[in-house]
């Protein structure tokens, strides 16, 4: 099967498309969006095992040689990715069936939710830049629909910013990749990674890298370009945001990382330093932001904002360590955002209200809800069984390898800061007086609840089994320590 | 008092048939000459749009009672069926495939299953320009 990679990119199409035929019938959609989930869910843990067996998987589209046609590459890191992504929107779906309101599902939701994974999967597999703005745009477009839909008024007001910063960020994507296809001739990856290498990264290159680090921090939320995250995100409903919280911004980390390991590795002193003071002061933005607001969604918003800061902060010390950690990190995040996000919607759904100041007692009356979020922010945090203990510490033992002793006191001083901000809602919201709660049905709550306990379980066993995915995150840094692994794969003679 | 456009509508009858058969023909040209499914897809959202001048919604939605919405949906299943369509044979994923073929009234034809992406391509973008121009129209 030569074209196994393409099947989770395929599938959600297919069914996306399928969708569309059956606007009215929402018992239908929702089986369908699930199946067609569970089919992508199959092939892409197929890929991930195939890929750990026979190395990277390579496809150019229409049988053409390789600089020529459209190249998609799946290594371990891309396939990781996939796998990830997939398991997530699986859950969101599933949430959504109670969460969303059929007025929603009316108008084309879960074929916008699957247009978007077709989009985020092609970022994460392809091997061809201008074919990455093509799926960035299908994601992005998707994700205007899903912002938008509703058509409330905060919806259409965020909405309208959102739009306008992705397409001022296009237009500059298109204008990077412009610049350099004029220097090095050639939009396959592999191929400009091997004709930097010849030419040596003269400026106009280290110019591009700064380019691309723009465009890609707009998408990924980077110090300071991070200013339309918080509004954006807080406008759609619950499970909208866990789906843009857990995998938008980090298809921009995705890009970064990629590039700035593939293509931009000859001045790493100046592209990976730049990339490193961004991160840290990512960090230190998203840990002000993420103790200064008393709303449940601002302050998981901001945690997204700190998480990419630590992804990039790991990535730039272009270590084993460092880039593994960053590996480790990058997946833990996407699950412990989608876990977090889930288990704030209920407590908005129970509460009726996303003010911290406004709640309180829910442990007495909601009290599995009460300990899995427990779980969820210790985890968030780094607490060591949990699945953010070992992505953290590899980070910080790469950064201190490469002497940036001031960085790692940071991430770590920031994993107080993490804790902080998610200790407060449990604080002000499981402990103390019960406030009156407006009435909600239990049935609901319940079936919203199946999802969340599976997403918190497991990212338990993601941090329990680390063990178990070493040899998987190994291989992934592995290919993005060594750019020959992925450039032989792509141009075998 | 509604205007009296006859000519328009008069106009509109024979002009419909030109622009939409200029469409066709720009759409089966895009192989060797510049044409395809996307102008071609344009050209036949313009006759329709002519239409939409020259008499009213109503009435060209009863002229021609498609669902746009379906309609991008199957240019979309065509376009990917037949880039799909190369799994089966074991090749990478948009191989294509053509010969020359004696059809009976066109004589010596080369066929190529990139006309049947084209195809999706020309009722996306006839399906898509459709429904944003009826839905901004449109009253509802």
């Amino acid at each position: 099967m030569i074209n196994l990679l393409l099947f989770p990119i395929i599938i959600p199409f297919l069914f996306a498309i399928v969708l569309l035929f059956f606007k009215e019938r929402i018992v239908l959609q929702r089986v369908l969006a699930v199946v067609g989930l569970l089919a992508a869910l199959a092939a892409s843990l197929y890929l991930a095992h195939t890929v750990k067996q026979d190395g990277v998987q390579t496809i150019t589209l229409g049988s053409w040689p390789a600089p020529f046609g459209i190249t998609m590459v799946s290594d371990m890191f891309s396939a990781l990715l996939v796998t990830t992504t997939i398991i997530l929107t699986l859950l969101v779906v599933i949430y959504s069936f109670t969460s969303i309101g059929e007025a929603r599902e009316h108008y084309f939701y879960y074929s916008a939710i699957l247009f978007m994974i077709t989009g985020v999967n092609g970022a994460f597999t392809t091997g061809d830049i201008f074919n990455m703005f093509v799926f960035f745009e299908v994601l992005l477009i998707a994700s205007y629909v899903l912002i938008v839909l509703g058509g409330e008024k905060r919806q259409l007001r965020e909405s309208i910013k959102y739009i306008l910063i992705n397409v001022v960020s296009s237009a500059l994507f298109v204008i990077t990749v412009a610049y350099l296809y004029s220097v090095v001739g050639t939009l396959n990856m592999a191929d400009i990674s091997v004709k930097i290498a010849e030419i040596g990264q003269p400026g106009i290159i280290t110019v591009i890298a700064v380019l691309m680090l723009i465009v890609f921090g707009i998408k990924g939320s980077i110090f300071p370009l991070y200013f339309w995250l918080p509004g954006s995100y807080a406008a759609p409903p619950i499970p909208v945001l866990a789906l843009f919280g857990a995998l938008l911004t980090k298809v921009g980390v995705y890009a970064i990382m990629r590039t700035y390991t593939l293509f931009f590795v000859h001045h790493t002193d100046f592209t990976h330093g730049l990339l490193m003071v961004l991160a840290i002061l990512t960090i230190i933005a998203g840990c002000i932001g993420a103790l200064a607001y008393f709303d449940l969604k601002q302050i998981v918003i901001y945690n997204i904002v700190i998480a990419v800061g630590v992804i990039l902060f790991g990535a730039a010390q272009m270590n084993e360590s460092g880039l593994s950690g960053a590996v480790f990190y990058l997946i833990h995040d996407m699950l412990i955002k989608g876990a977090l996000f889930f288990l704030i919607g209920i407590i908005i759904y129970v509460t009726g209200t996303s003010d911290l100041r406004k709640m309180g007692g829910l442990m007495k009356t909601h009290a599995p809800l009460g300990w899995f979020y427990l779980i969820a922010a210790f985890g968030l945090a780094g607490i060591p069984p949990l699945s953010g203990f070992i992505g953290k510490l590899l980070i910080v033992e790469g950064a201190f390898q490469a002497d940036h002793i001031w960085g790692s006191i940071i991430i770590l001083a920031s994993s107080l800061v993490v804790l902080l901000s998610v200790i407060r809602i449990f604080i002000y919201a499981f402990w103390g007086e019960p406030q009156s709660l407006p009435a909600t049905e239990r049935k609901p709550y319940r079936q919203m609840m199946v999802p969340t306990i599976v997403l918190v379980v497991l990212t338990v066993l993601y941090g329990v089994g680390t063990e178990w995915l070493v040899p998987y995150m190994t291989d992934a840094s592995n290919v993005l320590l060594q750019p020959s692994i992925y450039i032989d794969a792509v141009l075998k003679e | 008092m509604r205007t009296n456009d006859v000519i328009l509508q008069t106009t509109t009858k024979v002009v419909f048939f030109i622009i939409f058969l200029f469409a066709i023909h720009i759409f089966f040209a895009g192989h060797y000459t510049p044409g395809g499914g996307f102008v071609g897809g344009l050209l036949t959202t313009g006759a329709l749009v002519l239409l939409l001048l020259a008499f009213d919604l109503k009435t060209v939605q009863r002229a021609l009672p498609f669902n746009f919405v379906i309609v991008i949906g199957i240019g979309l299943l065509l376009a990917l069926g037949t880039a799909a369509g190369s799994i089966f044979f074991n090749v990478p994923f948009f191989t294509h495939a053509f010969d020359d073929f004696t059809l009976p009234l066109f004589g010596e034809t080369s066929l190529h299953t990139a006309m049947l992406f084209d195809a999706g391509v020309y009722l996306v973008v006839v399906g898509s320009a459709m429904t944003i121009i009826q839905s901004i129209g449109g009253d509802a």
